[in-house]
């Protein structure tokens, strides 16, 4: 038979199998970071600093920490004792039990840590104490340096309405709008005219999107000004209106700035980061593919005057909303460094780290706006562990029993936390790693995240790289046609992992045939050859390969990012196989099971009770997140079989219907 | 009460009688064939024919709509293509009472297909009986055909598989067909501990067809279509006024998680059968043979270092010990017996270097890992196979000892634990034993400890060799005293740790969990020349 060459992703897949899977290597944590900027190892900063945070960040900060000669101290909770950053760590101190108010949030113990280390400065990664005034005003009382911005930034910028006014003041463009009382449909048009359309019209009452009507004329206002009034009027007894500028399909595009305490401010380009799934972000991108020079400029500019008009010093981010005619609006900032900084490191080649403790020892920044570069293109995926076929994902929890970061590509960077053998659990973060691709062009760096995303070895949880791949493969994303609507757009019905094509199938199942050929071939060769035994004729090597229809698919294989269950049977077995009984599944409208680990925080039934189809029965709480369990039909509750408070796993039952 | 048994037989419906009747009409074209004018030669060709569609076409179709292959569809599936070399085809059985001598009642081969032929070369023994056939039905001939490749597999050393589908007792032949029962049982018997034996249920097995099954080393059932009991439903109805269903009674379910008379069940006949194959390459030929050593591509010296953060922080939080096992054994690859049975123990074939090892382990994730009297059988059954076919055992231990209470030791947990015990001090295979964390009091003893002649014992440095746990230690030692705290800290920091056994020599050696893999394979390299032989017996006397 004439050699057919393989498709790259299917010899990816044969080596993977045949080498990788064997091999779980001891793999030294450690990543590649693409910096420009060369540490000045005379310019003296801090001798000991505290990173008062976990997981991939604290790992980040300590890195750099080494890099510049910097002794680290890391705190963590008891079950993180063996984690990656304590390891990492010169020294570590236990703060308390694994719940993040009694750890890693808690201010008494990690002074206590200060005190005890003698550390000079604390880093606070993003998220916990970050953005915390409380904490920075501690640290200062005691004379230990905050590596971030000052009290009152924080203050300024972490209050929503005073943010936005702070940002109208300093000529930051803000979305327009009216919220007061609207006495006539007249009255509605002449604001609407002067916003701009398209508009929104609600009850200000109302909260989120509720009763939110989008106008695009002057007639649209009217109706929306009737409805909206009416339900203002009826259902909140409050008359007020909110009529603002209505962005369609907006990208949320954020420029990164780097303060420093002598005035001075800087703007390190933007990063897109409108690939999110209820408003946390996925896939991210630096520069975007949207903005041209002037309006880069312009948003640049804007972020500054901002940042000056606080006194912002340290890294910090500002967000923006752009609407498809390129206006931008200021949506917050964010007065620590971003989890997605990295790309901004690539395409800059600063170390922000670096850069913030430099700020906080109180030297002036090394660089110039002009000295900014946007060197090639960068994109990072957020690996984490949840299941991206429920609601783009929920959080799985579970031991990572395998685990190796493709960091045998080049311009691959990842940033994690964690090792093989390091446990996911219900109390922190589930995010496995930063996976951040960098080329000269985004083909270059999107080709590079493919490849990337193809090699990376994750088993024992539920993890997102199916979508992932999905995202940066969609010609929507190629072509750099989104918004933050991606998701639902693309996915109306959810994420159902890869489709295959004609000749994308033929290749699994190929693939498949040849892994299920070779572990036959294995089974026969046992010490004291009966081989001779062996009837070998073409007969005997016709083999029948299916997608598996149900559980019980015998070769699991993880193709164009999405894992396949594909069923191998002789010739023989395959026409047998007709004659197996389906197996009825369980009927899954009358219990209900838990979708993800977590804790039931509220049952709202009794056995007895009738419900209605979508009614609430459960809450389970899981990673921060409530999610309600709802009837999928109306019945009776028979059983319940949790309580408030109680632990649950995947799959566990939790009420049955009758 | 074997009577009884057959009365249930017809009451569920895979009675003897009611298949015969119902196949009066089915074979008139078959009639034919004893008519002398044809030739010899013309003869053999219509047995041969007819013995390959058993109880006929109509009935085949039954079968497969049922769900279930034939008798000689699993055979072929069972086996390597072409390597089936059937026996006594030509076989009738012998009843000449309520009109079974008619020609229509006679089919080549009775009941049963038998014969032998290979799994990916390796020779092995097969009977499968046709339920097409007066309801696979137990004839003198049909057992007559069993003993007979049950005998040669004993004389040749080679397993053998039996595939069960039997109503019963064929009823027409009366004392024969119970006189073939015995027979089988008693060849089951003797060639226990001298070639392996494995059943496959596939249908129903009920009244004294069971005991074949219960005799033989493993049973594996299929799921939903498969039932094994004692009597059947209407008859616990009349004698115990029980009701219950026949898959409630003696399902898949029922045997492979409440009653641990089956070690594994599988969702259809396609399944089993394959998976029976994967399940036989695991299994030497005979007590002759050591175990098989299959081409591996594991590196024996691969290093695990997920396992150095396997055991948690708190010494009260439980861990998956089938994670370790995976984790260590040649690919992942580990075939689990009665996963859904005493789960607080695990036990399962394997390979190391791709030599066949038998594992023990304790469960932390299911009571504890503690022992109590289910564990302790089916640890001690798993043990005794290995030893009687030279699989070497390996031994993970996190016990926090025997599970005290009434219901416990009212249940005979002294003489049930006194079984795994005596299991292991027997066994005479190569033993190595890992302990992974507590290894508390008499459990310690009986998990394949030092005392017990095991080869290698290692501890990893969470290892706690102890009498029992500190909280009870220091109520006794230090009784009365004030600061029970602090002699609990005292005791933890003497006994808490692998230092008290591994100064007395009752480990080796403390090893660094990640090179457990590379420490085993090593070790069973030297131990496979081990010589040990218990003292002449004519048997022992386990505690049973």
């Amino acid at each position: 038979m004439a050699a057919h060459s393989l498709s790259p992703p299917l010899s990816r897949l044969l080596f993977t199998v045949k080498y990788v899977s064997l091999h779980s290597r001891c793999c030294a944590v450690h990543s590649k970071a693409h910096y420009s900027t060369v540490y000045n190892p005379n310019e003296k900063t801090f001798d000991k600093i505290l990173i008062a945070n976990r997981g991939e960040i604290a790992c980040r900060v300590i890195k750099t920490c080494k890099k510049m000669g910097i002794q680290t101290v890391a705190v963590h909770s008891d079950v993180d004792s063996s984690a990656v950053h304590v390891k990492m760590a010169d020294e570590a101190i236990c703060v308390g039990p694994a719940p993040t108010n009694k750890s890693y949030l808690n201010m008494d113990a990690i002074m206590d840590a200060i005190r005890v280390t003698g550390a000079q400065a604390v880093h606070p990664g993003y998220g916990f104490l970050s953005e915390n005034k409380e904490f920075a005003k501690r640290l200062a009382a005691e004379g230990v340096m905050f590596i971030g911005p000052d009290t009152h930034a924080i203050q300024a910028m972490g209050d929503k309405i005073e943010s936005k006014l702070i940002a109208k003041a300093a000529k930051v463009n803000t979305i327009p709008g009216f919220d007061g009382v609207v006495k006539t449909a007249e009255d509605a048009v002449k604001i609407a005219q002067e916003i701009g359309y398209p508009v929104m019209i609600k009850a200000s009452a109302g909260g989120g999107g509720k009763g939110m009507r989008i106008a695009w004329n002057d007639d649209e206002t009217r109706e929306g000004f009737r409805f909206s009034s009416q339900e203002a009027a009826s259902s909140f007894g409050d008359d007020r209106l909110l009529i603002e500028k209505y962005i369609d399909n907006p990208r949320h595009i954020e420029i990164q700035v780097l303060a420093d305490k002598h005035g001075n401010a800087l703007w390190l380009n933007e990063r897109e980061c409108s690939i999110q799934r209820r408003n946390q972000k996925v896939v991210e991108e630096a520069p975007s593919t949207f903005l041209d020079p002037v309006t880069r400029r312009a948003m640049g500019e804007q972020a500054v005057q901002l940042a000056k008009a606080v006194q912002y010093s340290s890294a910090g981010t500002v967000e923006f909303l752009v609407d498809s005619k390129k206006n931008f609006y200021f949506l917050e900032m964010n007065t620590r460094l971003q989890v997605e900084h990295p790309i901004t490191e690539c395409i800059t080649g600063l170390d922000l780290v670096e850069q913030m403790i430099r700020v906080a020892k109180g030297y002036q920044l090394q660089h110039k706006q002009e000295d900014i570069p946007i060197n090639g293109w960068a994109i990072e995926s957020r690996v984490y562990a949840e299941d991206p076929y429920k609601s783009f994902g929920l959080p799985s929890i579970g031991r990572l029993s395998q685990y190796q970061e493709p960091l045998n590509l080049s311009n691959v960077r990842v940033d994690s936390g964690i090792q093989e053998g390091s446990d996911i659990s219900i109390y922190y973060d589930p995010m496995i790693s930063k996976l951040v691709t960098y080329g000269a062009t985004r083909n270059e760096a999107l080709a590079k995240m493919e490849d990337a995303l193809d090699n990376y070895v994750i088993r024992g949880v539920t993890h997102n790289i199916p979508l992932l791949r999905e995202i940066i493969t969609h010609p929507r994303f190629i072509s750099g046609d989104i918004s933050t609507n991606f998701l639902p757009e693309v996915y109306p019905d959810g994420f159902k992992g890869h489709q295959l094509e004609v000749d994308a199938r033929r290749e699994l199942l190929a693939s498949a045939a040849a892994l299920y050929i070779a572990a036959q071939l294995r089974s026969q060769k046992v010490l004291g050859d009966q081989s001779k035994h062996i009837v070998s004729n073409d007969k005997n090597l016709s083999i029948s390969v299916c997608l598996s229809r149900d559980a019980s698919g015998m070769i699991v294989l993880q193709y164009l990012g999405t894992v396949f269950k594909v069923r191998v049977l002789s010739k023989l077995a395959s026409e047998l196989n007709s004659y197996m009984p389906e197996k009825v599944p369980e009927d899954t409208s009358s219990i209900l099971r838990s979708p993800m680990p977590g804790t039931v925080v509220a049952v709202s039934i009794k056995p007895g009770d009738t419900v209605a189809e979508g009614q609430e029965i459960c809450v389970i709480e899981a990673m921060k997140m409530q999610n309600s369990l709802t009837a999928a039909r109306q019945a009776k509750v028979k059983s319940v079989h949790c309580k408030p408070g109680e632990t649950v796993g995947e799959g566990d039952l939790l009420v049955e219907l009758q | 009460d074997w009577l009884v048994s057959f009365r249930s037989l017809t009451q569920v419906k895979y009675g003897a009688v009611s298949a015969s009747v119902a196949q009066t009409n089915l074979h008139r074209d078959c009639r034919w064939y004893s008519v002398s004018h044809l030739s010899v030669r013309e003869r053999i060709e219509k047995k041969r024919k007819a013995a390959l569609v058993g109880g006929g076409q109509k009935r085949i179709d039954a079968q497969h709509k049922r769900g279930k292959l034939t008798a000689r569809e699993r055979v072929e599936l069972l086996l390597d293509p072409e390597s089936f070399v059937e026996s006594d085809m030509f076989v009738e059985h012998r009843c000449s009472d309520f009109g079974m001598e008619e020609d229509r009642n006679k089919f080549p081969g009775d009941s049963v297909v038998t014969g032998r032929g290979r799994i990916n070369g390796r020779l092995v023994y097969v009977f499968s009986q046709d339920f097409t056939v007066f309801g696979g039905s137990l004839s003198g001939a049909h057992a007559q055909k069993i003993c007979k490749i049950m005998d040669q597999a004993m004389t040749v050393g080679a397993p053998v598989i039996g595939l069960n589908d039997s109503g019963g007792a064929r009823i027409q032949e009366g004392v024969e067909s119970l006189a073939g029962y015995a027979d089988i049982f008693l060849r089951n018997v003797m060639a226990s501990g001298v070639v392996p034996q494995i059943s496959l249920i596939m249908g129903p097995c009920a009244g004294g067809a069971v005991y074949s099954p219960a005799l033989t080393d493993f049973t594996f059932m299929v799921k939903d279509t498969s039932y094994l009991f004692i009597t059947g439903p209407d008859v616990v109805k009349s004698v115990t006024n029980e009701d219950v269903t026949q898959e409630e009674l003696g399902g898949a379910k029922t045997h492979t998680t409440v009653s641990g008379v089956a070690h594994h069940a599988f969702e259809n006949d396609i399944e089993a059968l394959l998976n029976l194959r994967e399940f036989f390459n695991f299994l030497p030929l005979s007590n002759q043979d050591p175990a098989p050593i299959r081409e591996c591509h594991d590196p024996s010296d691969r290093l695990v270092p997920s396992l150095d953060t396997i055991v948690p922080f708190e010494s009260t939080k439980a861990y998956d010990m089938l994670d370790i096992i995976q984790a260590i054994v040649d690919a992942k690859d580990f075939f689990e017996i009665m996963p859904n049975y005493a789960k607080n123990i695990v036990v399962g074939f394997a390979r190391m270097n791709g030599r066949t090892v038998g594992i023990v382990g304790n469960q932390p994730k299911v009571a504890s890992g503690c022992l109590d009297i289910n564990s302790s059988v089916k640890g001690a059954r798993f043990v005794r196979f290995c030893d009687a076919f030279n699989i070497p055992i390996i031994t993970f231990v996190d016990v926090p000892g025997f599970l005290p209470g009434t219901a416990q030791e009212y249940g005979g947990i002294i003489r049930h634990g006194a079984k795994l015990l005596f299991a292991f001090a027997e066994a005479t295979v190569p033993k190595i034993t890992i302990i992974t964390r507590k290894a508390y009091g008499g459990a310690y003893d009986v998990m394949s400890s030092k005392h017990l002649r095991g080869d290698v014992n290692y501890a990893w440095p969470t290892a706690e060799v102890a009498v029992m746990g500190a909280k009870g230690a220091v109520q006794i030692i230090f009784r009365g005293k004030e600061n029970q705290a602090e002699a609990e800290a005292e005791y933890v920091d003497k006994f808490a740790n692998p230092f008290p056994a591994a100064v007395r020599g009752f480990v080796d050696d403390i090893i660094e969990p990640a090179t457990t893999r590379k420490k085993i394979c090593s070790d069973l390299e030297v131990l496979a020349s081990k010589k040990q032989v218990n003292p002449w017996k004519k048997h022992a006397n386990i505690p049973l």
